[in-house]
């Protein structure tokens, strides 16, 4: 396949990334601001091979997406609001069962039906904390349609890699408005696949069994090997057991495994940063606002960079921490009321330094937002 | 060349997103310009104010909404009274005196029949909004006649690319009169 250069919604550059990466099962219900996604692939996969299944509802989505894998499909499910907070209890179970899997939330206003078509930020601590007990999780996200493409390959590669469900956090500015697609030819980007046992059939399979390098074969379920999953905290052969020492070691692993490999999750964009005095730091839509103003700034001889988070969890602390602590002033320019305004407080020797430049209104924080903002900070009048 | 900005308003079901999707799409897949489509809409399925914005410049876009667009277009006076006021100074706005009764305004305005010629002249009132963007097309000057047709000929089936090419060049016309 050759490139291929298409003027496509974020949504839509979503979906191409999961093509690419090799996805070939999408279980979903549809809800505005993500409806595109479920759309489209449902148009895509069956030309593939693949599999579209339209569920009863956003938790049976979920479910059959962690089935699906584990049977050895490449999944994905696209939601928002309502529907992601419906998800999480799977998500919950897709931690513990180590099962690979991606879920877009396309992000409009919450809480509950909240404002369908209008953007928002706002489950930036839902993705994190959404499902119940101790757990570490990968959230990403984009600020323009190319980043999106790519960032969605990126969170299958994860999730193979690490057996984990990969959340992208989209934003209905991002998932909805169209630019440039730049689609590479086959191969140009990496793609992992599915890490399978050489554990020959009819032998003992460990499902729970690390290799040396930490990573965990897999076995299609109902192929070649019989084993158990569960959702309760397991041993080796999948089979729960409540011994303390299994049950900490366990939860050790399900959190080390992604705090402990920054390098490979933690992607960010830098622009002006060398010797910016104020730093930007934003995400998603609201950080085409931030470059914005960065460009504008710039004009004027003003030293403004940004920091661009594309991996939100597991939280870029020491980017964050780096960058932040060399600056004279940090502004967090988000659409929620100060979500990752806390974490990048809590990750500096100045809190009280650092701004939040937000809007919970249904609209995109715009121009004049952040400069006004940024002409309070720094001095220059109100 | 500066970035030029244009918000098509309108109803839900009146085809501004479409006309302002396959300008956007010329602009960049065959000029090879740089532009960005962004759009607002209620819960509505149809009615409704609805609106979108384009972008087109030589330059990469990081802010994708237009505060102040060089051309606006409205085919509805509800989406004419929310708007009329957002155009740049020196900016116009095209309206159809059939759907809006135009106020005074520091904009130039231009109001073309577009609805009552493309029936007229196409006999289809669905190539309303095809027309309009002949409209845009002529005026805005920032993206070749040919680069659109080419979108027509990519993304609809055969038999509706003659009525639409027919209903793009009225508009054009309506311009030049």
């Amino acid at each position: 396949m050759k490139e291929k250069i298409k003027f496509v919604q974020g949504n839509e550059a979503c979906v191409e990334g999961a093509l690419y990466a090799g996805c070939n099962f999408f279980a979903g219900y549809p809800i505005t601001p993500s409806t595109e996604i479920a759309e489209l692939l449902a148009a895509r996969l069956p030309q593939s091979g693949g599999k579209f299944i339209q569920m009863e509802d956003e938790i049976a989505s979920m479910c059959a997406i962690i089935g699906a894998s584990l049977t050895g499909s490449k999944t994905m499910t696209a939601t928002s609001g309502p529907g992601f907070s419906l998800k999480q209890e799977a998500i919950g179970y897709a931690i513990m069962a180590e099962i690979p899997c991606v879920i877009a939330n396309v992000q409009r206003g919450g809480p509950s039906t909240g404002t369908p078509t209008h953007v928002s930020q706002g489950d930036v601590m839902q993705a994190r904390w959404g499902t119940h007990g101790d757990h570490a999780i990968v959230a990403m996200t984009a600020s323009n349609i190319q980043d999106v493409f790519e960032i969605t390959i990126e969170a299958f590669n994860i999730a193979e890699t690490f057996r984990t469900p990969v959340i992208l956090l989209f934003d209905e500015v991002v998932g909805h408005m169209r630019e440039k697609l730049v689609i590479p030819e086959k191969e140009k980007l990496q793609v992992i696949e599915r890490l399978r046992t050489s554990v020959p059939p009819g032998t003992d399979y460990h499902p729970y069994f690390p290799r040396k390098d930490g990573r965990l074969p897999m076995s299609d379920f109902g192929g070649e090997h019989r084993y158990n999953v569960t959702g309760l905290f397991h041993d080796m052969w999948g089979f729960p057991t409540d011994k303390p020492e299994i049950v900490h070691n366990l939860m050790r692993h399900l959190v080390d495994k992604i705090e402990n490999d920054p390098k490979h999750i933690c992607k960010t964009k830098q622009y002006f940063l060398e010797d910016a005095k104020t730093v930007l730091v934003s995400y998603g839509a609201s950080a085409r606002t931030a470059l914005e103003i960065v460009n504008y700034s710039r004009m004027r001889d003003r030293k403004v960079g940004l920091l661009e988070l594309q991996t939100i969890w597991p939280f870029p602390k020491e980017i964050v921490s780096k960058i932040c602590n060399q600056a004279e002033r940090v502004i967090v320019v988000e659409m929620n009321m100060g979500q990752v305004l806390e974490l990048v407080r809590a990750n500096v020797k100045n809190p009280e330094k650092v701004y939040l430049c937000n809007r919970y209104d249904g609209n995109l924080v715009n121009i004049d937002d952040v400069k006004n903002v940024l002409r309070v900070v720094e001095g220059r009048g109100i | 060349m500066d970035s030029y900005k244009i918000v098509f308003s309108g109803s839900g079901g009146q085809g501004v997103i479409t006309a302002a999707i396959v300008l956007a799409e010329a602009a960049v897949v065959y000029d090879k310009l740089h532009a960005v489509q962004a759009q607002s809409y209620g819960p509505e399925a149809r009615g409704g104010a609805t609106r979108s914005d384009v972008i087109i410049s030589d330059e990469k876009i990081n802010y994708p909404k237009v505060s102040s667009p060089n051309l606006l277009v409205c085919l509805t006076q509800e989406a004419y009274n929310k708007f009329s006021n957002i155009v740049m100074p020196g900016g116009m706005i095209i309206t159809d005196p059939k759907y809006v009764v135009i106020s005074k305004s520091d904009a130039t305005q231009l109001e073309l029949p577009m609805y009552d010629t493309v029936v007229e002249k196409v006999g289809n009132p669905i190539c309303f909004n095809t027309c309009m963007l002949g409209v845009v097309v002529k005026i805005s000057n920032m993206v070749k006649v040919e680069s659109i047709i080419k979108v027509f000929e990519s993304r609809m089936p055969q038999k509706f690319v003659e009525i639409n090419i027919k209903a793009l060049k009225v508009g054009m016309e309506l311009v030049s009169k």
